[in-house]
């Protein structure tokens, strides 16, 4: 065991608007069978990584009953395991988490305990798969104080949602921006950071003494020229699902088959807890053409370029068109859905009508 | 001292033999059932649903499958610190080694690991049928009772009655008589395989019993309690239970599941059917593809027509193909174009482009007429159907099959190619 793990899973985003009322990001649905931080975790796992800290705050219900066993992602072990840090009171500390380097710092026991050299810190939020131990390879192999997962996006990109960097012929970053409105940089940080686990606690350490929270802000930037920073690229997939827009299209990329054959069938493939719902059910009806249907769901209307979540139930005549359906959510008979984003456990009534478009999908909450 | 209330002991060692190539690599228990479980996950869930936390499951016939399916446990949250599943093989003793001869004499070689929980009650239940029962509600009834045994018994047709091991019983549900298969029965009423015992009434009568040969609860274990004069009384279950034991009845329960609001419901919040899944993914339906009257499990791609079927997890099906009154387990890749009806296609088959299955008149099976008397075309696992050949009714495959194996790329009705391996 080479490293640990961190999972900043803390987050929400005003972007996300409604869809975060109830739960954190890294608890959304993806691709009808999994949640966001799924990705996360087996991508831990699948790197040998066996003791994990997932960072929790805003809304984290729905994410601690996702994690209530850490078996589906195998790391219920005697040693290590799955661990969940949410902001607690103690006689020192009456604060919430205060930004990204608070939450790490403020849980400086967890790293001070263990023994691993290396820590692999990652958002919560990130679609992706990849084996940090090539990461740790290339932190190693470059003399790396910290190293920043990036990916060179192409075609145009909203960069606003991105950290984006500049870096130097050998990979050194020179420059980070936080959310640019626009740039020219094309080279995005994939929020995966690879660090010595000394080093990060001296730190953490700093920015508690001088009250510095956050990890881009007041660890990247300020040490940026005394550290070396160095910027990994990973070319496979990698997108994360911060605005409405982004948590749709990310979703319907699910719809191709490069992306089902990355994820769901290419060794190894992305875990996520068991559910035990019966198989998908098709009634005299149903028309579905090019969509995911998770377990449990029954059918009895047209769905077209759509994903269902589990449990969900289609009504007769219903025409449900590039939307996204949430689990457990219950739509009537002669239902007209498009570009739409059905939250969870949401009963829609007979012959309601919702119609988005793709720029602006309609999110359908209670 | 460790204390079980009640202990459930599963006879899972059965080949089943009629449900012909089905079994020919596992044991019955293991087999398939709708599009996610295995026959096994029936009795298990219920165990758990009824709060029995404490289950031996006895293996014989080929048990890798069954193996690897239990585990520890985790699907059925039997991995306990005390109790949970524990998988119970015949063993070698140092005189008198033996296989199970018969039920209860399987039960009587595992003496010991029921000794070890000190239960008070065991409950013998059968691992090849598919329903959802109430087992504390058996025992509760068994203890109203006063009784010393407890025999589940359904209602049949009176007509079939003679078809089935019948129990008589007084107005007060107390066993008067036993009837195996009779000419004339005097009760409708079919004794399912369940049973509840008082412990030391289980124990005293395995060791009376222990050197009859093959040993067996229906022909030896209650016959001597009920001589004994120890109460014996039915618990009448009224609810869906199916004996999935031939290919017929084994097709039909599968088809029952398809229907607009099944019997036998397994989408239900309340007693959940749990399983070993080994994919969590959504399935995926092409642009081109339908599905009508069928379940589909996880991880599935469907680019064909799928009519009336029960299509299991991480099936794939071509373009152009239409899969009509058809069970198709989990792995099975289905070429383009294939024309398939009633036929049952095993887990991990290959059918090449083009190939049609279940089409011609009935002729009796070449092969075995008690197993093979259907429409059904049966292929068994691992099988793999060359492309562009056309299989009658009534026929088994089993083996990597190529063309030259099918005169005129004909399989005649009734016909079957049996490939390296055992024979089925």
């Amino acid at each position: 065991m080479k490293a640990l793990g961190i999972i900043l899973a803390g987050g929400n985003s005003k972007r996300m608007k409604e869809l975060t009322q109830k739960r954190a990001i890294a608890a959304m649905p993806v691709a009808g069978s999994f949640r966001a931080i799924d990705f996360a975790l087996s991508n831990m796992s699948h790197s040998q990584i066996g003791t994990v800290a997932v960072i929790t705050q805003y809304s984290s219900r729905s994410l601690s009953v996702h994690l209530n066993s850490s078996k589906w992602w195998d790391f219920g072990r005697k040693q290590g395991g799955l661990f969940l840090f949410n902001p607690t009171i103690t006689p020192e500390n009456n604060n919430w988490y205060r930004g990204t380097a608070d939450a790490i710092a403020q849980n400086l026991d967890f790293l001070y305990q263990r023994h691993e050299p290396y820590v692999v810190i990652t958002s919560g939020d990130g679609i992706y798969k990849m084996d940090y131990n090539d990461a740790i390879a290339f932190h190693t192999e470059t003399e790396a104080d910290i190293t920043v997962v990036c990916k060179d996006m192409t075609g145009p990109v909203d960069v606003s949602r991105f950290g984006v960097v500049r870096t130097d012929e050998e990979g050194r970053i020179l420059d980070f921006e936080e959310k640019p409105i626009a740039t020219e940089l094309n080279t995005v940080s994939c929020g995966v950071y690879i660090i010595r686990r000394r080093l990060l606690i001296s730190l953490m350490e700093q920015c508690k003494e001088m009250e510095w929270y956050d990890f881009v802000r007041d660890v990247l930037i300020r040490q940026k020229n005394v550290k070396k920073i160095m910027a990994y690229r990973m070319d496979s997939y990698w997108n994360n699902i911060s605005t409405v827009k982004a948590y749709y299209d990310v979703n319907m990329e699910f719809l191709k088959p490069e992306m089902q054959k990355h994820f769901f069938r290419d060794y190894p493939a992305v875990q996520t807890k068991v559910d035990d719902y019966a198989p998908a059910k098709f009634n005299p009806g149903s028309k579905v053409t090019n969509s995911l249907v998770a377990n449990g769901a029954i059918l009895n209307g047209e769905v077209q370029n759509s994903i269902l979540g589990a449990k969900v139930f289609v009504g007769k005549n219903c025409s449900v068109k590039d939307t996204i359906v949430l689990s457990d959510a219950y739509i009537s008979d002669s239902v007209v859905l498009e570009n739409c984003i059905v939250e969870s456990r949401v009963n829609i009534p007979e012959g309601a009508v919702y119609r988005g478009t793709p720029e602006a999908p309609c999110v359908v909450s209670k | 001292m460790v204390k079980k209330k009640m202990i459930a002991m599963l006879l899972a060692g059965g080949q089943g033999s009629r449900l012909g190539v089905l079994t020919s690599k596992v044991a019955k228990p293991a087999v398939s059932f709708g599009g996610k479980y295995r026959i096994i996950d029936f009795p298990l869930s219920n165990c758990v649903n009824s709060g029995v936390d404490t289950v031996g499951v006895l293996t014989q016939y080929r048990p890798l499958r069954l193996n690897s399916h239990i585990g520890i446990g985790i699907p059925w949250d039997l991995d306990k610190r005390t109790g949970g599943v524990s998988v119970l093989p015949p063993y070698e003793k140092t005189s008198d080694t033996e296989w199970y001869t018969g039920t209860a004499n399987a039960i009587y070689q595992n003496l010991e690991f029921m000794e070890k929980y000190n239960p008070d009650y065991v409950l013998i239940l059968s691992g090849d049928h598919i329903y959802k029962m109430d087992y504390e509600e058996m025992l509760a009834t068994h203890n109203r009772n006063g009784a010393d045994v407890t025999l589940a018994a359904m209602p049949v047709p009176w007509e079939e009655a003679s078809r089935f091991g019948i129990v008589v019983a007084d107005e007060n549900n107390k066993i008067t008589a036993f009837q195996e298969k009779p000419k004339e029965p005097q009760s409708n009423l079919a004794s399912m395989g369940i049973y509840i015992f008082n412990w030391p009434v289980l124990r005293d009568a395995l060791i009376t019993l222990k050197d009859v040969p093959e040993c067996d609860f229906g022909k030896h274990v209650i016959p001597y309690c009920f001589e004994q004069n120890k109460n014996l009384y039915t618990y009448e279950f009224t609810g869906y239970w199916k004996d999935v034991g031939t290919l017929s009845s084994y097709w039909e329960a599968n088809m029952e599941l398809v229907d607009l609001v099944p019997e036998f419901n397994l989408y239900e919040e309340f007693w959940k059917i749990y399983t070993e899944t080994s994919t969590m993914l959504p399935q995926y339906m092409g642009p081109n593809a339908t599905a009508e009257r069928c379940i589909i499990g996880g991880g599935s791609e469907i680019y064909g027509k799928v009519n009336h079927s029960v299509i299991g997890a991480d099936v794939v099906v071509g373009e152009g193909s239409l899969i009509q009154d058809s069970i198709v387990m989990e792995g099975a890749k289905i070429g383009k174009n294939v024309r398939m009806k009633k036929a049952i296609v095993a887990e991990n088959v290959v059918i090449g482009d083009n190939a049609v299955l279940g089409e011609g008149q009935f002729a009796e099976s070449k092969l075995d007429t008690r197993v093979y008397n259907s429409d059904l075309v049966t292929i068994a696992e691992n099988s793999v159907i060359p492309a562009g050949v056309s299989i009658g009714l009534n026929t088994a495959i089993v083996g990597e099959t190529a063309a030259e194996d099918y005169p005129n790329a004909r399989l005649e009705d009734g016909g079957f190619i049996v490939k390296a391996g055992d024979k089925a």
